[in-house]
């Protein structure tokens, strides 16, 4: 019983024949009269199928055909005038339109007006308590139970001073507290490293949030007065919105994306 | 045997006479450095207004007229006693030398609003010139069209079309019967002004040549051409052409620099100064081409230039208040172009040049091929220069945010002026130089008071990037194209 390309193998070892090459050539030269002769012949559902490819097969034939008959016809009709107009002053200098930051306030206040909230991970997994808190054990028999610790990253403010150890029910952990998140900017796709502000809301729960949890889907504050973006008005814009993508405690970083 | 400390004086007992005011020895000092009447005796307390008063009374002016006072460059704002004696710690024993300069006449206006916005190109706008009487404005875009707006209404009075690309530069020549256009196209189209109208309108001659975009145009000045009939304009391909608009054919070309072309000015001594991305700047004389001087020292791209002259020269016979005059011969409007030139502009003409190596130069190109000053602080590129009307200061703006002013003569740095927050395109002062109007990338315009050296109001309103500003010569409108494809009119 043949098993594996047993055709192919042969051909690697033996070769074809001599006239393979010829033979191959005038098939081809052949194949425009077979064609012919099966379209006259066949009848029936069978034609129409052949017939519509037969059909995409010559557009698609005659749009290459033009395409290079245009390359190699020379014109010298004037073109129209190319988009990304720029003053004598700005030209050959590359305007880093890449990282360019959006000052475009039209489509800002068109977004505001729309859904507040549109926001680009709408569901996200809730954090059970229990994979949120280790439990720690104090006390001289290690029998009180009621101190938690957080496991997932924080962010605590500026001014944020511990309460007496002896009352504090929730720790955070030090290593665990961080001040700066990547921030995507949507439609550029330029990342900013950003100082964060405050924790909006957590989804999962608002004790997370008033703790400053951050995990997947959490709504941050962030300082955007790097990127120099100003209002219809006026003033400059300082501080945004921005919803986390990743898992911080799985990598360290906190990346999320911007809410304009 | 102690020795008894000599006994205290009290205060003086009441009733005795308060101490003498004291007086101050002043000089008088114009900006020449030629002292004006005789050293006179002043109280501490006098102030600018009084003095004001006597310097009127020593020129016996017919009415009179405003000064700036100023001793060792800080003004006198409040009186001598506070701003020169407590600030400066001067004796009242030695002589003042009170510098003077007169001020404008009349008085701009802060624009504060926005009159009007002029919708209607279909891309953005990339150069905004207002017309030498202050009627009308032109502006050139993205679109390959120049339109020509009528300022009392705010509505477009002509559409130009010829260009095949983007109108790069738009000049109006001095007597305001003309209108220059340059493209990236390299094509230079005039058309008459005064008869446009519509959507229809045939150029009066489109001028080929240039091999590359025209980046900057220059009209000869009005005073030593009475018909306003040549034209220079530079380009990227790194040569500048003189054009006769009569013939409509190129006078001479100007070849040799070496890379492209940034700036075009034609001063009012016969000379012509081109600016290059090859870190030069080259003066030729205007009626037979040939290269007079290379002024070498920047270390980058020149970007910008300005003339001390640049307002006199552009506004050819009009004046702040001739708004709709007409004059019944282009001679007679060039006799009084002429006469306004001579008296507004005193001395050798002085030119600045802005770099992308971050520094200006201060230049005397008639005199000299040294630079009089260096003028250094800038972080980052210097975009554009402009003199004020009579030639006393000098702003620059540039992409590290701010605008930098400095003394026009010598080039010396007076203040900054620190607001924007981002790059900084143009920036052009009002038509009495109290106020100066800059246009920046981060889409607000901002007018700053030269006199208290502080932000006078904000204007924003564009939605995009603001590339181009200009403030009517008559002082009464400023006009600013945006990315947005909008211009906006700002006035009180």
């Amino acid at each position: 019983m043949p098993q594996n390309e047993y055709i192919e193998e042969a051909i690697k070892r033996y070769g074809r024949r001599f006239n393979h090459e010829e033979r191959m050539r005038k098939r081809e030269a052949r194949s425009v009269h077979k064609n012919s002769a099966t379209a006259q012949k066949l009848h029936g559902l069978k034609a129409k199928l052949h017939n519509k490819k037969r059909h995409t097969e010559k557009i698609e034939m005659k749009k290459t055909i033009k395409a290079h008959e245009e390359k190699n016809a020379k014109t010298t009709a004037p073109q129209e005038p190319q988009a990304g107009a720029v003053p004598a002053y700005l030209l050959d200098r590359s305007s880093q339109n890449n990282a360019k930051v959006l000052s475009n306030m039209i489509k800002q206040k068109r977004k505001e007006k729309a859904g507040k909230w549109n926001v680009p991970l709408p569901k996200v997994r809730g954090i059970a308590e229990d994979e949120m808190f280790k439990v720690l054990k104090t006390g001289k028999r290690q029998t009180k139970q009621w101190k938690r610790m957080v496991t997932k990253v924080t962010f605590v403010g500026d001014g944020f001073t511990r309460k007496p150890p002896k009352y504090e029910r929730f720790i955070r952990p030090m290593g665990l507290r961080f001040k700066r998140a990547n921030v995507t900017h949507p439609e550029l796709g330029a990342t900013f490293t950003l100082p964060m502000i405050g924790v909006k809301k957590n989804p999962s729960s608002p004790l997370y949030t008033q703790l400053g949890v951050i995990t997947k889907g959490t709504i941050i504050e962030v300082n955007v007065s790097e990127l120099g973006l100003v209002t219809t008005g006026g003033k400059v814009v300082w501080g945004k919105y921005a919803q986390v993508t990743n898992n911080p405690e799985n990598d360290g970083c906190i990346n999320s994306v911007l809410l304009v | 045997m102690t020795t008894a400390a000599p006994p205290v004086l009290s205060a003086p007992a009441h009733g005795a006479p308060a101490a003498p005011a004291r007086t101050v020895l002043a000089q008088f000092r114009s900006k020449d450095g030629e002292p004006t009447g005789p050293p006179l005796q002043l109280p501490t307390t006098t102030t600018a207004k009084e003095l004001a008063l006597v310097l009127n009374q020593l020129l016996a002016n017919d009415e009179p007229l405003p000064y700036t006072f100023t001793v060792d460059d800080e003004e006198i704002l409040t009186s001598i006693d506070h701003d020169v004696l407590t600030k400066q710690h001067k004796s009242t024993e030695s002589t003042l030398i009170i510098e003077y300069t007169p001020q404008a006449v009349f008085r701009v206006r802060a624009v504060t609003r926005c009159g009007a916005t002029m919708t209607g190109h279909s891309d953005a706008v990339l150069s905004v010139h207002f017309a030498p009487d202050s009627r009308t404005v032109a502006s050139g875009s993205g679109d390959a069209t120049v339109r020509v707006w009528d300022l009392d209404t705010a509505t477009p009075k002509a559409t130009l079309k010829a260009h095949t690309n983007w109108v790069l530069s738009v000049a109006w020549s001095p007597d305001g019967n003309t209108i220059a256009s340059g493209g990236m196209d390299g094509l230079v189209c005039l058309w008459d002004a005064r008869t446009a109208k519509g959507t229809s309108t045939k150029p009066l001659a489109v001028l080929k040549g240039h091999r590359d975009a025209v980046t900057c145009l220059a009209w000869e000045p009005m005073h030593t051409n009475a018909a306003c009939s040549r034209l220079a304009s530079g380009s990227r391909d790194g040569t500048v052409r003189i054009w006769d608009t009569r013939s409509r054919t190129t006078e001479f070309a100007l070849a040799q620099h070496t890379k492209a072309i940034t700036c075009v000015k034609w001063g009012g001594e016969g000379l012509i100064y081109t600016a290059s991305r090859d870190c030069s700047i080259k003066t030729w004389s205007a009626s037979d081409g040939k290269l007079v001087r290379t002024l070498a020292g920047h270390g980058h791209w020149v970007n910008t230039m300005a003339l001390s002259s640049e307002t006199l020269l552009r506004t050819g016979p009009y004046d702040h208040a001739s708004a709709g005059k007409k004059w019944s011969n282009a001679t007679e409007a060039a006799e009084v172009a002429r006469e306004r030139y001579r008296t507004g502009h005193k001395g050798a003409e002085r030119l600045v040049s802005g770099s992308d190596d971050f520094t200006l130069f201060l230049w005397t190109p008639s005199a000299s091929k040294q630079a009089t000053t260096r003028m250094t602080g800038h972080q980052a590129l210097v975009n554009h220069v402009t003199f004020s009307p009579s030639g006393a200061r000098i702003a620059s703006a540039s992409f590290d945010k701010s605008i930098k002013v400095w003394d026009g003569f010598t080039g010396k740095f007076l203040f900054g002026l620190r607001g924007h927050v981002g790059a900084v395109y143009q920036c052009v002062f009002s038509a009495d130089e109290r106020l100066l109007m800059s246009a920046s990338k981060d889409s607000t315009c901002k007018v700053w008071d030269m006199r208290t050296k502080k932000l006078k109001g904000d204007l924003p309103g564009h939605a995009d990037e603001v590339y181009a500003v200009d403030w009517a010569p008559d002082g009464e409108r400023a006009c600013s194209g945006s990315k947005d494809r909008s211009l906006k009119l700002w006035r009180q």
